[in-house]
């Protein structure tokens, strides 16, 4: 028998319908599995134990409780998963990989977890990322690395790579995630986990701790894409909390009728395949769209004109946001402070020394472009060439369904292999950028393994609102494949 | 492009970052690497082309004005370093002006 730990989203939530198992099962499976792994994976920067198994406990006593006559329960409810450091969790620290919110415990709840806890989800911890979801690789976090779980010597992406760690270890069942420039996209192809970034606006941003205002988006990782069908559709619709938040309704996702992609077309962007992409990555992508080719689809060489552009837009884009989101750490409010006499010292020294490295790289770029004299020709420039880049996007979807292209240049790459270099760390962003510029979904999802066994991640995109199509070609993908089941040997 | 040491520090300050000598020049060369890589998007033809400050279109949508209960005082006071009288306490904001004994205050 499966360990229970191993199950997929919806075979944990079957076995709770046919009480199988119970929730305290489900989520003490869990908790042993952080306990023995993630000494060597640290995935997690807070298990929240106590709070776990008694939402668990909770959980069983209304699934005892239930008449024949009752609604039945949310299909998540009693299903443990973790969430992402960057979300508020009432009570629960928050740290932003960050020492400057060490011991900061948010008053209130994020939008998209409190649609979770009201369905029942059971919350295992809180999982590591870059700071201030500032990275491509979970280096960045000032409480240690997240190692990856099928190399530990390699790192796991980012800045999801807690969750993306979390999920992919058997450590829960999936995990939010937030994406701002490919943070769920990427890790979840680094730790062979399936990953959905939603449409801008998709989802509350309320309670997620701001980075790049106009490009976040809150998303999640997991074992497959219909383990994801139903957190999307949990956290998703609109918030009167977030000004940029849709009014659009999320639909009930059907997966059971999708086994084929009879009618979809599938445009594949040949500036997406670039030259020193490593050779396995090119292939398997390659693979996987004749593989959906096979299944019905069609497949169309379209061109995204811009993408080249798309690194150094967003590199100017999300500073200049992240030096105006990140001036409210100043040491008053929230957070540690390095005390002064001096108000102004009190800030310089409180800032100098709480932040790392790449937060203050990130702040003094976005100073500098957003500064006089340097506006228009760095921000004002930026956000033109972005109106182009979405109007790449705009203009391949008048011709295609969606859009399939690599996540990433590599799979996995070692511990320190690009800590010295921002810009070099910056080029592994290059093919998960523009969707955030763009502002449209995105879904990462294993199909194979490089040479040395690392897992290969693909990425689908659709136009605004399309998770549903992503959900529903990556599942019928899914159906036909195995890549998914793989799980590392930990 | 080439950003001095003088012009990090500038930078620095309006960022309200100290930063040691190492990191002053260390961010003096790896931020004009940046900027050289940004300078390709100077030569892209942009002329007519609105700028994207967000992909929705940019409204300011109401609600009802009615009454809820707010987050109380204490749970917004509970994460500051310092407290006082239900307020957050800071050094001087105008000490300069004042006259003050600022260590008095400061008690």
């Amino acid at each position: 028998m499966t360990a229970l730990h191993d199950l997929s989203l919806l075979e944990a939530a079957g076995a709770l319908q046919q009480g199988e198992v119970c929730a305290r099962d489900l989520t003490e499976a869990c908790l042993e599995r952080i306990d023995t792994q993630d000494h060597a994976v640290h995935a997690f920067l807070e298990v929240t134990a106590d709070l776990a198994l008694s939402q668990a406990e909770a959980s069983d006593r209304r699934r005892a409780g239930r008449t024949p006559a009752d609604p039945p329960l949310p299909l998540l409810d009693g299903i443990p998963i973790a969430v992402k450091d960057v979300l508020a969790v009432k009570d629960i620290p928050a740290t932003c990989g960050s020492r400057i919110l060490e011991g900061f415990r948010p008053p209130y709840h994020a939008t998209s977890v409190r649609r979770l806890l009201e369905s029942g989800t059971v919350l295992l911890g809180k999982t590591n990322t870059d700071e201030f979801a500032m990275g491509s690789s979970t280096e960045n976090s000032a409480y240690g690395v997240t190692h990856n779980p099928w190399d530990l010597s390699r790192v796991p992406g980012g800045s999801s790579g807690g969750s993306a760690a979390a999920a992919a270890s058997g450590m829960s069942f999936a995990a939010l995630g937030t994406d701002t420039g490919g943070s769920i996209r990427q890790p979840a192809a680094f730790c062979g986990v399936t990953g959905l970034k939603t449409t801008y606006g998709r989802v509350s941003r309320y309670g997620l701790i701001a980075y790049g205002s106009s490009l976040d988006t809150v998303g999640a990782i997991g074992r497959s894409a219909a383990d994801l069908t139903a957190i999307f559709t949990t956290m998703a619709g609109h918030d009167p909390l977030d000004s940029t938040c849709l009014p659009d309704s999320v639909p009930d996702i059907d997966l059971a009728s999708t086994a084929s992609l009879e009618g979809l077309r599938i445009g594949v962007p040949e500036e997406y395949f670039i030259d020193g992409m490593q050779p396995d990555v090119e292939k398997a992508v390659r693979a996987a769209v004749d593989q959906m080719t096979a299944m019905g689809a069609s497949a169309v060489p379209i061109s995204l004109p811009h993408t080249d552009l798309a690194l150094p837009v967003y590199y100017l884009i999300a500073p200049a946001e992240a030096s105006a989101n990140l001036a409210r750490y100043d040491g008053i409010r929230f957070g540690p402070r390095k005390e002064s006499e001096d108000l102004m010292e009190q800030y310089l020294e409180t800032r100098g020394a709480l932040f790392g490295s790449e937060v203050k790289r990130r702040i003094m770029l976005g100073t500098y472009a957003l500064s006089a004299g340097y506006y228009d020709a760095y921000y004002g420039q930026a956000q033109k060439v972005r109106t182009l880049i979405k109007a790449d996007f705009d203009a391949a979807f008048e011709e295609v369904d969606v859009i399939a292209c690599p996540v990433a240049p590599t799979t996995a790459f070692e511990i320190g292999a690009h800590s010295d270099d921002p810009l070099d760390m910056y080029l592994q962003d290059v093919f998960t950028l523009p969707a955030n510029l763009a502002g449209v979904p995105g879904i990462s999802f294993p199909v194979g393994f490089d040479r040395q066994g690392l897992p290969i991640g693909m990425q689908l995109n659709a136009p605004f609102l399309g998770e549903e199509q992503l959900l529903q070609a990556a599942h019928a993908y899914q159906l036909a494949t195995d890549w998914h089941k793989e799980k590392p040997l930990l | 492009m080439r950003l001095t040491r003088e012009e990090v520090r500038h930078i620095a300050r309006l960022a309200r970052l100290k930063l040691s000598a190492d990191e002053e020049n260390l961010y003096a060369g790896q931020l004009s690497a940046i900027l050289e890589y940004a300078q390709r998007l100077a030569e892209v033809d942009t002329s007519g082309i609105a700028p994207t400050a967000s992909v929705l279109p940019l409204t300011a949508p109401l609600r009802k004005d009615e009454a809820h209960q707010p987050l109380k005082t204490q749970e917004l006071l509970s994460n500051a370093a310092q407290t006082e009288a239900d307020q957050f306490r800071v050094p001087p904001v105008l000490n300069n002006l004042t006259g003050e004994d600022r260590n008095g205050k400061q008690e």
